[in-house]
């Protein structure tokens, strides 16, 4: 047998957070040789070693050469750094180094506000980390377009590490996978880690969410203890907007249908606007199929980063069109997003009196709910409870505000 | 190697030296519990009849000059930072001692920065025995590794200025790097192509040392205005090509960070000083330049805007953002400790409610009272903190020296203070059980403001109450601690570090309150 050698991670001056590993194996390489070169060496130098050694052992390599330069990077990215090289090898027996779970989550529900959605790209460790204390409604560990080709291995079991070790404080742990059929991948690995809700890029046709529920229906049987997860499918294509009703019925998993823009003015060949008229059609269809369906409709990213009116604007827009929530890139847009979707102070005014007459109805064992000689129906009935519910979590009126009526 | 130290357990239990570089110096005795005594420091009497009639002091070189000067083996030499990394003075200065052969001098410098690496062949050739002053970048690496060979002392800016007044360093000679300077002497900072706003951090040397040489590059006629730098303390004048590199000196314009998670932490401290009733008409706060201290200023112009408060002064170094704020009418007035970008040089030539401040008026221990006292709130880095609230500011929790102390132990005495800091950076737990080097004691440190949480220092009863029932995440510093660890996966380990003592760290007072031990690879 000749030399063999593999790597996996990061490396370079602009890296931090993560680790670089290379593996050789073969003629003449005897025992577990190990160089570590580490930012923490002083103050966790021997914990990497031990690690290293521990992963060694329970993948039963007994000769290597391993080289590691680390900037920084926490316990379960090195075990993914390594298992990914040792996977490359081919020595991994197919067995899986798990981090152990560090935090407890509860599945996420199936109604809830899912104004924001953060896209993390599912390479860059150091992203992970502080995202979630910019308290967005959800957090997407992204293995799609972030990560480039020879990365999507690696990134697979970084992700799958990532749901096991952070704390995302309460926001909706979603992963966005490639499409099929690298996607099949994607979806053993993350499935059995508690994931909420899953992202499927680029759907076009019902049928392409039936073949992930069959996938999901077989992890789901081996993996009894984890989490049925939502989808939440995103349209990127005329042939996807045109379908977008079929495809929002295709599985009771579905609790949102998202559009991406990007791609979708591409195939209608046309460019994005700021005005956005070349998509109006794409984003009032999709809205409608949502709602037909009873789930929820999600807007498109911003891009601009910097451009925080901008997205205000967009969101005011998106709100008005009839959408619940918009994707973000950057933490910063949290915030804006957030508070543009906030009801407005005659919003709030109007949800409280329907509540408050729906509440009056219920104790007095009425069927039906009226404002003056107005009648109200359900639908409405919902719509403001739930006005009320996000100007509480906005915190725009206290738990107490039936007493200041 | 053994080392014979004589050391002492000061009254922060930390073993520091009682005489450093064959001089006696006196462990730290607790927060303003100790006090010189008998008269100031005062530079020999000199004549006017020994200088020319003229007001013409210039000589041809710093060679000259040091020589005309007097320099000799074991002498004190001063320079400042107000260069900061453009500074080319300071090199040249060594450059000519080393020229002129003389060995073993004290640099004391207000600063130095990286550009100041040439240094370590004057130390290493024994031109230089050791600095005092602070020491980042390739100086306090080499400083870290031993190789020096005295002892340095690290210093605040007002712990600067009480050194040179009750005499425990005699400058015998200090150069001042003047962007415009008149052949008299006067000089500023704000004119030339060097300019870099005031010159406060020199004020001291020219007061006190026996020879003062004033080095420029953009000589004007008499008379220099304003005089920032009198030239009635000035020997000699020595006119160079550059003094220093522009772009390095000063930004064209600051940029406010872009780093979500600094940006969040400094818009928590804001709120907090808000919602701790600290932020109301007529307040005092401090900014710095740095990234998470800057984001500070702009959220709180923010909140200042949208609540309809005015402050009275704000202290500290001055950006683009902060003289945006006097314009605007948000502070009555600026009063500048060090100017970071061209906007703050230019708003200091032309308002005059942009003050120029030094170390004497801001942070002097032996001033009779100083401005750091009296503002409402300061904001300051740290390496580290520590459960009892003390805070690292030299060094890295591997031991390393990293940064100076700057005029950050005198901000300590704030009104109230807030240490806006990430919980760890990459790996490393910035709250740790025990600070690797004590710099500021937790008796002074009021509020740590993290990412993921807020912990107020227990002896602030006020501000615990103050903020009761508002949404801001205060947690105590314990739970903080360990959040750190259980997200960076331990307990760091200890650095092993040699025997050998490298660095002195000097409290506001003189006293001793840590040293810092060498770094083995």
């Amino acid at each position: 047998m000749s030399i063999k050698t593999s790597e996996a991670g990061n490396k370079g001056d602009k890296i931090r957070s993560d680790c670089w590993v290379s593996l050789k194996v073969g003629d003449g390489i005897k025992g577990v040789n190990l160089n570590l070169e580490s930012k923490v060496k002083v103050l966790y130098g021997d914990s990497i070693k031990d690690l290293i050694f521990d992963m060694m052992k329970f993948f039963g390599i007994e000769d290597v050469e391993i080289e590691m330069i680390d900037t920084g990077a926490l316990p379960f990215v090195i075990m993914a750094r390594i298992e990914a090289a040792i996977k490359r090898l081919g020595l991994d027996k197919g067995k899986k180094y798990l981090p152990s779970w560090e935090y407890e989550f509860k599945r996420s529900e199936r109604d809830r506000f899912r104004r924001s959605r953060l896209y993390l790209p599912g390479d860059q460790p150091k992203f992970f980390l502080n995202a979630a204390i910019h308290k967005p409604d959800g957090l997407i560990l992204d293995l799609e377009d972030s990560v480039a080709p020879p990365a999507k291995d690696a990134a697979r079991i970084l992700v799958r590490n990532a749901l096991r070790s952070i704390d995302f404080k309460g926001a909706e742990r979603m992963v966005r996978i490639n499409q099929l059929p690298l996607g099949y991948e994607d979806l053993e690995e993350v499935i059995p880690q508690k994931v909420d809700l899953i992202l499927i890029p680029k759907v076009e046709f019902p049928e392409q969410i039936k073949e992930i529920d069959r996938k999901v229906d077989e992890i789901l049987k081996e993996n009894p203890d984890t989490f049925d997860p939502y989808y939440m499918p995103i349209i990127e294509s005329a042939a996807g907007v045109m379908n977008a009703y079929s495809i929002a019925k295709a599985s009771k998993r579905i609790v949102a249908l998202a559009i991406g823009l990007e791609d979708y003015t591409a195939d209608i060949g046309t460019q994005r606007t700021n005005e956005g008229r070349e998509s109006f059609f794409a984003r009032s269809m999709l809205v409608n199929a949502a709602k037909a369906a009873g789930i929820q409709a999600i807007d498109t990213v911003f891009s601009d980063v910097n451009d925080m009116e901008g997205l205000r604007e967009s969101v005011i827009e998106a709100k008005s069109l009839g959408f619940d929530g918009k994707g973000c890139i950057h933490p910063r847009q949290i915030r804006v997003i957030h508070e543009a979707f906030a009801p407005t102070e005659k919003e709030i005014e109007k949800a409280k009196k329907i509540v408050l007459a729906f509440e009056e109805a219920e104790r007095k064992g009425l069927g039906v709910v009226s404002l003056g000689s107005k009648m109200i129906d359900p639908p409405v009935v919902k719509r403001a409870l739930r006005t009320i519910n996000l100007a509480l979590k906005e915190g725009l009126i206290n738990e107490n505000w039936r007493d200041e009526q | 190697m053994k080392y014979n130290y004589k050391t002492e357990i000061n009254a922060a239990g930390r073993e520091v030296l009682v005489e450093i570089n064959g001089e006696k110096h006196i462990p730290f005795k607790g927060v303003n519990k100790h006090k010189p005594t008998g008269r100031k420091a005062a530079p020999p009497i000199r004549s006017c009849i020994d200088y020319p009639w003229d007001g013409d002091k210039r000589v041809e070189s710093i060679k000259e000059a040091l020589k005309k000067a007097g320099i000799r083996d074991g002498m004190t030499i001063s320079t400042h930072h107000h260069l900061r990394n453009g500074d080319y003075v300071a090199n040249m200065v060594f450059d000519a001692a080393a020229e002129l052969g003389v060995k073993n001098l004290r640099w004391f410098p207000s600063a130095s920065f990286p550009i100041h690496a040439p240094i370590i062949k004057h130390l290493e050739s024994g031109v230089i025995h050791h600095i005092e002053g602070s020491m980042n970048g390739p100086l306090g690496d080499f400083t870290s590794r031993g190789k020096m060979k005295g002892t340095a002392i690290l210093r605040s800016h007002g712990g600067r200025y009480q050194a040179v007044q009750d005499g425990e360093v005699h400058i015998d000679i200090a150069v001042i790097s003047a962007p415009c300077a008149d052949p008299f002497g006067n000089a500023n900072g704000l004119y030339g192509p060097a300019a870099c706003g005031l010159l406060g951090f020199a004020l001291a040397d020219s007061q006190y040392a026996d020879y003062v040489i004033v080095v420029t590059d953009n000589l004007v006629p008499f008379p220099c205005i304003p005089w920032q730098i009198q030239g009635n303390y000035v020997d000699y004048v020595v006119e160079v090509e550059s003094i220093g590199d522009p772009s390095k000196i000063v930004s064209g314009t600051t940029q406010l960070t872009k780093s979500p998670d600094r940006l969040l932490i400094a818009e928590m401290a804001a709120q907090f000083a808000l919602e701790a009733g600290i932020v109301k008409n007529g307040f005092s706060f401090q900014a710095g330049a740095g990234g998470t201290s800057l984001a500070f200023a702009v959220f709180l112009r923010d909140i200042m805007k949208k609540n309809n408060i005015k402050a009275r002064f704000v202290r500290g170094g001055s950006t683009k953002y902060l003289t945006e704020m006097l314009e605007e009418g948000l502070t009555d007035y600026i009063l500048d400790g060090q100017t970071f970008d061209l906007e703050g040089v230019r708003s200091m030539r032309e308002n005059p409610n942009h003050q120029d401040t030094s170390p004497f008026t801001s942070y002097n221990f032996h001033g009779k009272g100083n401005f750091a006292s009296m503002v409402d709130v300061v904001v300051l880095g740290a390496t580290e903190v520590d459960v009892n609230f003390n805070a690292n500011v030299v060094t890295h929790s591997d031991g390393r020296l990293l940064h100076g102390i700057g005029g950050w132990q005198n901000c300590l005495y704030g009104k109230t203070v807030i240490l806006p800091i990430p919980l760890f950076r990459d790996r490393i737990p910035v709250i740790v059980d025990e600070v690797t080097t004590l710099v500021g004691p937790g008796e002074l440190i009021d509020v740590i403001v993290t990412e993921r949480g807020i912990a107020i220092n227990p002896r602030r009863k006020d501000l615990i109450n103050a903020v009761k029932g508002t949404n801001l995440p205060i947690r105590s510093i314990e739970e903080l601690k360990e959040e750190a660890e259980k997200i960076c996966g331990g307990k760091p380990k200890k650095p092993k570090l040699g025997e050998k003592i490298v660095a002195a760290i000097k409290w506001v007072d003189g006293t001793v309150i840590d040293v810092v031990r060498q770094v083995l690879d």
